[in-house]
Protein backbone atom coordinates (compact mmCIF):
# COMPACT_ATOMS: atom_id res chain seq x y z
CA UNK A 1 0.00 0.00 0.00
CA UNK A 2 1.37 3.37 -1.01
CA UNK A 3 0.67 6.61 0.80
CA UNK A 4 0.49 9.55 -1.57
CA UNK A 5 1.21 12.83 0.20
CA UNK A 6 -0.78 15.85 -0.91
CA UNK A 7 1.02 19.12 -0.07
CA UNK A 8 -0.39 22.58 0.55
CA UNK A 9 -2.16 23.84 -2.60
CA UNK A 10 -1.87 20.43 -4.17
CA UNK A 11 -4.12 17.61 -5.39
CA UNK A 12 -3.61 13.95 -6.19
CA UNK A 13 -5.54 10.92 -7.45
CA UNK A 14 -5.24 7.39 -6.03
CA UNK A 15 -6.63 3.92 -6.67
CA UNK A 16 -6.55 0.99 -4.21
CA UNK A 17 -4.36 -0.17 -2.60
CA UNK A 18 -2.93 3.36 -2.40
CA UNK A 19 -4.09 5.90 0.18
CA UNK A 20 -3.97 9.67 0.16
CA UNK A 21 -2.86 11.87 3.05
CA UNK A 22 -2.51 15.59 3.70
CA UNK A 23 -0.94 16.99 6.87
CA UNK A 24 -1.87 19.78 9.24
CA UNK A 25 -4.87 21.50 7.72
CA UNK A 26 -5.50 24.73 9.61
CA UNK A 27 -7.75 27.18 7.80
CA UNK A 28 -7.11 25.14 4.65
CA UNK A 29 -9.67 22.54 3.59
CA UNK A 30 -9.08 18.94 2.49
CA UNK A 31 -11.60 17.65 -0.07
CA UNK A 32 -11.88 13.90 -0.57
CA UNK A 33 -13.79 12.72 -3.64
CA UNK A 34 -14.64 9.12 -4.49
CA UNK A 35 -16.37 7.28 -7.28
CA UNK A 36 -17.27 4.12 -5.33
CA UNK A 37 -17.88 2.03 -8.49
CA UNK A 38 -14.38 2.46 -9.89
CA UNK A 39 -12.68 3.28 -6.54
CA UNK A 40 -10.97 6.24 -8.12
CA UNK A 41 -10.30 8.63 -5.23
CA UNK A 42 -8.94 12.16 -5.12
CA UNK A 43 -7.75 14.57 -2.45
CA UNK A 44 -7.21 18.31 -2.78
CA UNK A 45 -5.70 20.64 -0.14
CA UNK A 46 -6.96 24.14 -0.90
CA UNK A 47 -5.77 27.32 0.76
CA UNK A 48 -8.08 30.09 -0.47
CA UNK A 49 -11.73 30.26 -1.50
CA UNK A 50 -11.52 32.05 -4.86
CA UNK A 51 -8.94 32.26 -7.63
CA UNK A 52 -9.98 35.76 -8.69
CA UNK A 53 -8.08 37.29 -5.73
CA UNK A 54 -4.80 36.31 -7.39
CA UNK A 55 -5.24 36.28 -11.17
CA UNK A 56 -1.49 35.89 -11.74
CA UNK A 57 -1.37 32.72 -9.70
CA UNK A 58 -1.72 29.70 -11.94
CA UNK A 59 -1.71 27.00 -9.28
CA UNK A 60 -5.28 25.76 -9.68
CA UNK A 61 -4.96 23.53 -6.59
CA UNK A 62 -4.60 26.58 -4.34
CA UNK A 63 -8.22 27.76 -4.72
CA UNK A 64 -11.50 25.97 -3.97
CA UNK A 65 -13.19 27.20 -7.16
CA UNK A 66 -10.44 25.93 -9.47
CA UNK A 67 -9.18 22.90 -7.51
CA UNK A 68 -12.52 21.05 -7.45
CA UNK A 69 -13.09 21.13 -11.26
CA UNK A 70 -9.45 20.05 -11.78
CA UNK A 71 -9.80 17.20 -9.26
CA UNK A 72 -12.96 15.98 -11.04
CA UNK A 73 -11.25 16.22 -14.44
CA UNK A 74 -8.19 14.24 -13.30
CA UNK A 75 -10.38 11.58 -11.65
CA UNK A 76 -12.37 11.19 -14.87
CA UNK A 77 -9.11 10.68 -16.78
CA UNK A 78 -8.50 7.71 -14.47
CA UNK A 79 -11.93 6.24 -15.18
CA UNK A 80 -14.24 7.92 -12.66
CA UNK A 81 -17.65 9.35 -13.48
CA UNK A 82 -18.65 12.68 -11.94
CA UNK A 83 -22.28 11.57 -11.62
CA UNK A 84 -21.22 8.94 -9.08
CA UNK A 85 -18.84 11.10 -7.05
CA UNK A 86 -19.34 11.73 -3.36
CA UNK A 87 -17.37 14.06 -1.10
CA UNK A 88 -16.01 14.18 2.45
CA UNK A 89 -14.36 17.33 3.71
CA UNK A 90 -12.28 18.46 6.71
CA UNK A 91 -10.47 21.58 7.91
CA UNK A 92 -11.43 25.25 7.73
CA UNK A 93 -10.44 25.98 11.34
CA UNK A 94 -9.75 29.33 12.93
CA UNK A 95 -6.34 28.69 14.43
CA UNK A 96 -5.88 31.91 16.37
CA UNK A 97 -8.53 33.76 18.27
CA UNK A 98 -8.05 37.44 17.76
CA UNK A 99 -9.23 40.02 20.20
CA UNK A 100 -10.07 43.58 19.23
CA UNK A 101 -11.50 45.12 16.12
CA UNK A 102 -9.45 43.16 13.61
CA UNK A 103 -10.81 39.83 14.80
CA UNK A 104 -13.78 39.74 12.48
CA UNK A 105 -11.95 40.80 9.36
CA UNK A 106 -12.19 38.62 6.26
CA UNK A 107 -8.67 37.33 6.80
CA UNK A 108 -9.50 35.77 10.14
CA UNK A 109 -12.68 34.20 8.77
CA UNK A 110 -10.75 32.50 5.97
CA UNK A 111 -11.46 28.97 7.29
CA UNK A 112 -15.19 29.56 7.18
CA UNK A 113 -14.99 31.15 3.75
CA UNK A 114 -12.96 28.19 2.47
CA UNK A 115 -15.58 25.72 3.70
CA UNK A 116 -18.42 27.77 2.20
CA UNK A 117 -16.67 28.00 -1.16
CA UNK A 118 -15.90 24.25 -1.19
CA UNK A 119 -19.54 23.41 -0.46
CA UNK A 120 -20.80 25.82 -3.13
CA UNK A 121 -18.50 24.27 -5.76
CA UNK A 122 -19.50 20.72 -4.80
CA UNK A 123 -23.14 21.71 -5.04
CA UNK A 124 -22.53 23.21 -8.47
CA UNK A 125 -21.29 19.79 -9.64
CA UNK A 126 -24.14 18.03 -7.75
CA UNK A 127 -21.64 16.15 -5.59
CA UNK A 128 -23.14 15.36 -2.16
CA UNK A 129 -21.11 15.93 1.02
CA UNK A 130 -21.38 12.65 2.95
CA UNK A 131 -19.28 13.64 5.96
CA UNK A 132 -17.53 16.72 7.29
CA UNK A 133 -15.27 17.70 10.17
CA UNK A 134 -14.85 21.44 9.79
CA UNK A 135 -14.44 24.79 11.60
CA UNK A 136 -13.51 24.97 15.34
CA UNK A 137 -9.98 25.96 16.35
CA UNK A 138 -7.52 23.12 15.80
CA UNK A 139 -5.37 21.56 13.09
CA UNK A 140 -6.24 18.30 11.34
CA UNK A 141 -4.43 15.64 9.34
CA UNK A 142 -6.62 13.84 6.82
CA UNK A 143 -6.14 10.40 5.31
CA UNK A 144 -8.41 9.00 2.61
CA UNK A 145 -8.76 5.37 1.58
CA UNK A 146 -10.30 4.95 -1.89
CA UNK A 147 -10.88 1.23 -1.28
CA UNK A 148 -13.32 1.89 1.58
CA UNK A 149 -14.15 5.57 1.14
CA UNK A 150 -13.21 6.18 4.78
CA UNK A 151 -11.75 9.58 5.68
CA UNK A 152 -9.64 9.48 8.85
CA UNK A 153 -9.15 12.75 10.73
CA UNK A 154 -6.40 13.16 13.34
CA UNK A 155 -5.89 16.10 15.69
CA UNK A 156 -3.67 16.86 18.69
CA UNK A 157 -5.05 15.56 22.01
CA UNK A 158 -8.27 14.39 20.37
CA UNK A 159 -9.57 10.94 19.45
CA UNK A 160 -9.07 9.92 15.81
CA UNK A 161 -12.28 10.12 13.78
CA UNK A 162 -13.17 7.70 11.01
CA UNK A 163 -15.92 9.02 8.85
CA UNK B 1 12.88 46.62 -7.26
CA UNK B 2 11.78 43.22 -6.11
CA UNK B 3 8.84 42.13 -8.17
CA UNK B 4 6.10 39.61 -7.77
CA UNK B 5 8.30 36.66 -7.30
CA UNK B 6 9.37 38.13 -4.12
CA UNK B 7 12.27 37.01 -2.09
CA UNK B 8 14.08 35.21 -4.90
CA UNK B 9 15.42 38.65 -5.88
CA UNK B 10 17.43 38.98 -2.67
CA UNK B 11 21.18 38.73 -3.11
CA UNK B 12 24.03 38.04 -0.66
CA UNK B 13 24.29 41.67 0.42
CA UNK B 14 20.59 41.75 1.21
CA UNK B 15 20.95 38.55 3.20
CA UNK B 16 23.90 39.99 5.17
CA UNK B 17 21.76 42.95 6.18
CA UNK B 18 18.86 40.71 7.17
CA UNK B 19 21.32 38.63 9.18
CA UNK B 20 22.47 41.79 10.94
CA UNK B 21 18.86 42.65 11.76
CA UNK B 22 18.57 39.15 13.20
CA UNK B 23 21.71 39.65 15.31
CA UNK B 24 20.50 42.93 16.76
CA UNK B 25 17.02 41.51 17.35
CA UNK B 26 18.43 38.48 19.14
CA UNK B 27 20.57 40.73 21.34
CA UNK B 28 17.54 42.80 22.30
CA UNK B 29 15.54 39.64 22.94
CA UNK B 30 18.22 38.17 25.22
CA UNK B 31 18.27 41.33 27.31
CA UNK B 32 14.47 41.44 27.65
CA UNK B 33 14.24 37.76 28.52
CA UNK B 34 17.02 38.02 31.14
CA UNK B 35 15.16 40.86 32.84
CA UNK B 36 11.88 38.99 32.68
CA UNK B 37 13.32 35.74 34.03
CA UNK B 38 15.73 37.28 36.53
CA UNK B 39 18.51 35.05 35.27
CA UNK B 40 21.04 35.57 32.46
CA UNK B 41 19.87 34.35 29.07
CA UNK B 42 22.22 34.13 26.11
CA UNK B 43 21.17 33.81 22.51
CA UNK B 44 23.46 32.32 19.90
CA UNK B 45 23.83 34.27 16.68
CA UNK B 46 20.65 33.49 14.83
CA UNK B 47 20.62 31.71 11.49
CA UNK B 48 18.69 33.74 8.95
CA UNK B 49 17.40 31.89 5.90
CA UNK B 50 14.87 32.11 3.13
CA UNK B 51 12.64 29.07 3.14
CA UNK B 52 9.87 28.04 0.76
CA UNK B 53 6.54 28.07 2.57
CA UNK B 54 6.01 24.40 1.83
CA UNK B 55 9.26 23.63 3.67
CA UNK B 56 8.85 25.87 6.72
CA UNK B 57 7.16 23.21 8.82
CA UNK B 58 9.68 20.55 7.76
CA UNK B 59 12.56 22.65 9.05
CA UNK B 60 10.86 22.62 12.45
CA UNK B 61 10.35 18.87 12.65
CA UNK B 62 7.36 18.34 10.36
CA UNK B 63 3.91 19.82 9.79
CA UNK B 64 2.36 17.66 12.49
CA UNK B 65 4.86 18.44 15.27
CA UNK B 66 3.41 20.40 18.16
CA UNK B 67 4.56 23.88 19.04
CA UNK B 68 3.53 27.07 20.74
CA UNK B 69 2.80 29.72 18.13
CA UNK B 70 2.55 33.41 18.88
CA UNK B 71 1.29 35.51 16.00
CA UNK B 72 1.51 39.29 15.73
CA UNK B 73 0.50 41.54 12.85
CA UNK B 74 2.86 44.32 11.79
CA UNK B 75 1.17 47.56 10.85
CA UNK B 76 2.11 51.18 10.23
CA UNK B 77 4.62 51.83 7.45
CA UNK B 78 4.79 48.13 6.62
CA UNK B 79 2.27 45.33 6.32
CA UNK B 80 3.32 41.93 7.56
CA UNK B 81 3.05 39.23 10.16
CA UNK B 82 5.50 37.60 12.45
CA UNK B 83 5.02 34.18 13.93
CA UNK B 84 7.16 33.09 16.80
CA UNK B 85 7.28 29.34 17.32
CA UNK B 86 8.58 28.06 20.61
CA UNK B 87 10.16 24.75 21.28
CA UNK B 88 7.91 22.87 23.73
CA UNK B 89 10.69 22.22 26.24
CA UNK B 90 11.84 25.83 26.17
CA UNK B 91 8.32 27.12 26.74
CA UNK B 92 7.93 24.87 29.78
CA UNK B 93 11.34 25.89 31.09
CA UNK B 94 10.48 29.58 30.88
CA UNK B 95 7.12 28.96 32.50
CA UNK B 96 8.72 27.04 35.34
CA UNK B 97 11.13 29.89 36.03
CA UNK B 98 8.50 32.60 35.71
CA UNK B 99 5.65 30.90 37.47
CA UNK B 100 7.59 28.69 39.86
CA UNK B 101 5.65 25.66 38.67
CA UNK B 102 6.57 22.36 37.10
CA UNK B 103 4.90 22.33 33.73
CA UNK B 104 5.51 19.25 31.68
CA UNK B 105 2.65 19.00 29.27
CA UNK B 106 0.00 21.05 27.56
CA UNK B 107 -2.85 19.84 29.70
CA UNK B 108 -1.47 21.70 32.69
CA UNK B 109 -1.47 25.02 30.91
CA UNK B 110 -3.86 27.42 32.57
CA UNK B 111 -4.96 30.90 31.63
CA UNK B 112 -1.99 32.55 33.35
CA UNK B 113 0.59 30.36 31.62
CA UNK B 114 -1.09 31.08 28.33
CA UNK B 115 -0.75 34.80 29.03
CA UNK B 116 2.90 34.31 29.97
CA UNK B 117 3.62 32.54 26.66
CA UNK B 118 1.83 35.34 24.87
CA UNK B 119 3.95 37.91 26.67
CA UNK B 120 7.18 36.09 25.83
CA UNK B 121 6.17 35.96 22.17
CA UNK B 122 5.31 39.63 22.34
CA UNK B 123 8.69 40.56 23.84
CA UNK B 124 10.65 38.52 21.34
CA UNK B 125 8.66 39.74 18.32
CA UNK B 126 9.04 43.32 19.52
CA UNK B 127 12.81 42.82 19.86
CA UNK B 128 13.09 41.93 16.19
CA UNK B 129 10.61 44.49 14.97
CA UNK B 130 12.37 47.23 16.92
CA UNK B 131 15.68 46.31 15.37
CA UNK B 132 14.11 46.66 11.91
CA UNK B 133 12.48 49.96 12.94
CA UNK B 134 15.73 51.34 14.38
CA UNK B 135 17.81 50.47 11.33
CA UNK B 136 15.25 51.75 8.83
CA UNK B 137 13.59 54.62 10.66
CA UNK B 138 10.21 53.11 9.73
CA UNK B 139 7.24 53.26 12.05
CA UNK B 140 6.07 49.73 12.79
CA UNK B 141 3.29 48.84 15.22
CA UNK B 142 2.62 45.39 16.61
CA UNK B 143 -0.87 44.04 17.17
CA UNK B 144 -1.86 42.27 20.38
CA UNK B 145 -0.39 38.76 20.04
CA UNK B 146 -2.55 35.65 19.58
CA UNK B 147 -1.34 32.34 20.88
CA UNK B 148 -2.09 28.76 19.88
CA UNK B 149 -0.75 25.31 20.71
CA UNK B 150 -1.18 22.96 17.79
CA UNK B 151 0.38 21.35 14.75
CA UNK B 152 3.00 23.76 13.40
CA UNK B 153 1.78 23.29 9.84
CA UNK B 154 -1.79 24.19 10.76
CA UNK B 155 -0.73 27.34 12.63
CA UNK B 156 1.37 28.43 9.67
CA UNK B 157 -1.74 28.39 7.47
CA UNK B 158 -2.70 31.78 8.85
CA UNK B 159 0.24 33.90 7.63
CA UNK B 160 0.73 31.72 4.56
CA UNK B 161 -2.85 32.35 3.49
CA UNK B 162 -2.39 36.08 3.86
CA UNK B 163 0.98 36.35 2.15
CA UNK B 164 1.31 33.07 0.24
CA UNK B 165 -0.29 34.52 -2.85
CA UNK B 166 2.51 37.08 -3.07
CA UNK B 167 5.74 35.25 -2.57
CA UNK B 168 6.47 31.64 -1.99
CA UNK B 169 9.34 32.20 0.40
CA UNK B 170 9.49 33.50 3.93
CA UNK B 171 12.27 34.87 6.08
CA UNK B 172 13.12 32.28 8.67
CA UNK B 173 15.20 33.01 11.77
CA UNK B 174 16.42 30.20 13.98
CA UNK B 175 18.04 30.88 17.32
CA UNK B 176 19.35 29.00 20.31
CA UNK B 177 18.74 30.24 23.82
CA UNK B 178 20.99 29.25 26.72
CA UNK B 179 20.08 29.73 30.33
CA UNK B 180 21.57 27.86 33.30
CA UNK B 181 23.28 25.38 30.99
CA UNK B 182 19.99 24.53 29.33
CA UNK B 183 19.77 25.03 25.58
CA UNK B 184 16.52 25.45 23.70
CA UNK B 185 15.61 26.67 20.27
CA UNK B 186 12.94 28.87 18.84
CA UNK B 187 12.00 29.98 15.38
CA UNK B 188 10.75 33.23 14.03
CA UNK B 189 9.03 33.46 10.69
CA UNK B 190 8.58 36.85 9.07
CA UNK B 191 6.01 37.37 6.34
CA UNK B 192 5.68 40.70 4.60
CA UNK B 193 3.94 42.30 1.65
CA UNK B 194 6.39 42.72 -1.18
CA UNK B 195 6.01 46.53 -1.05
CA UNK B 196 6.96 46.39 2.62
CA UNK B 197 10.04 44.32 1.93
CA UNK B 198 11.05 46.74 -0.84
CA UNK B 199 10.55 49.63 1.54
CA UNK B 200 12.75 48.03 4.20
CA UNK B 201 15.52 47.32 1.68
CA UNK B 202 15.29 50.86 0.30
CA UNK B 203 15.54 52.38 3.78
CA UNK B 204 18.57 50.22 4.43
CA UNK B 205 20.17 51.70 1.30
CA UNK B 206 20.15 48.40 -0.56
CA UNK B 207 18.07 49.46 -3.51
Amino acid sequence: MGMLVVGISDLKIALPPDNLITYALGSCVGICLLDASTHVGGLAHIMLPESRVAPADHNVAKFADTAIPELIKQMEKRGANRGRMKAKIAGGAKMFSVTGTGGNSAMWQIGERNVASVKAMLQKFSIPVMAQDVHLDYGRTVQFNPATGVMTVKAINKPTKEM
Amino acid sequence: MLTDNAYSGLNDTHMDVLQEIGNIGAGNAATSLSVMMGTPVDISLPKVNLVGFNEVADVMGGAESIGYGVLVSLEGDIDGMMMFILDKRFAHQILNVLMGGSYENFDELDEISFSAIKEIGNILSASYVNSIAELTGLRINLSVPSVSIDMIGAMLNVPIVKFGAIGDKVLFIEEQFCSNQEVASSHMVLFAEIESLNLILRKLGLM
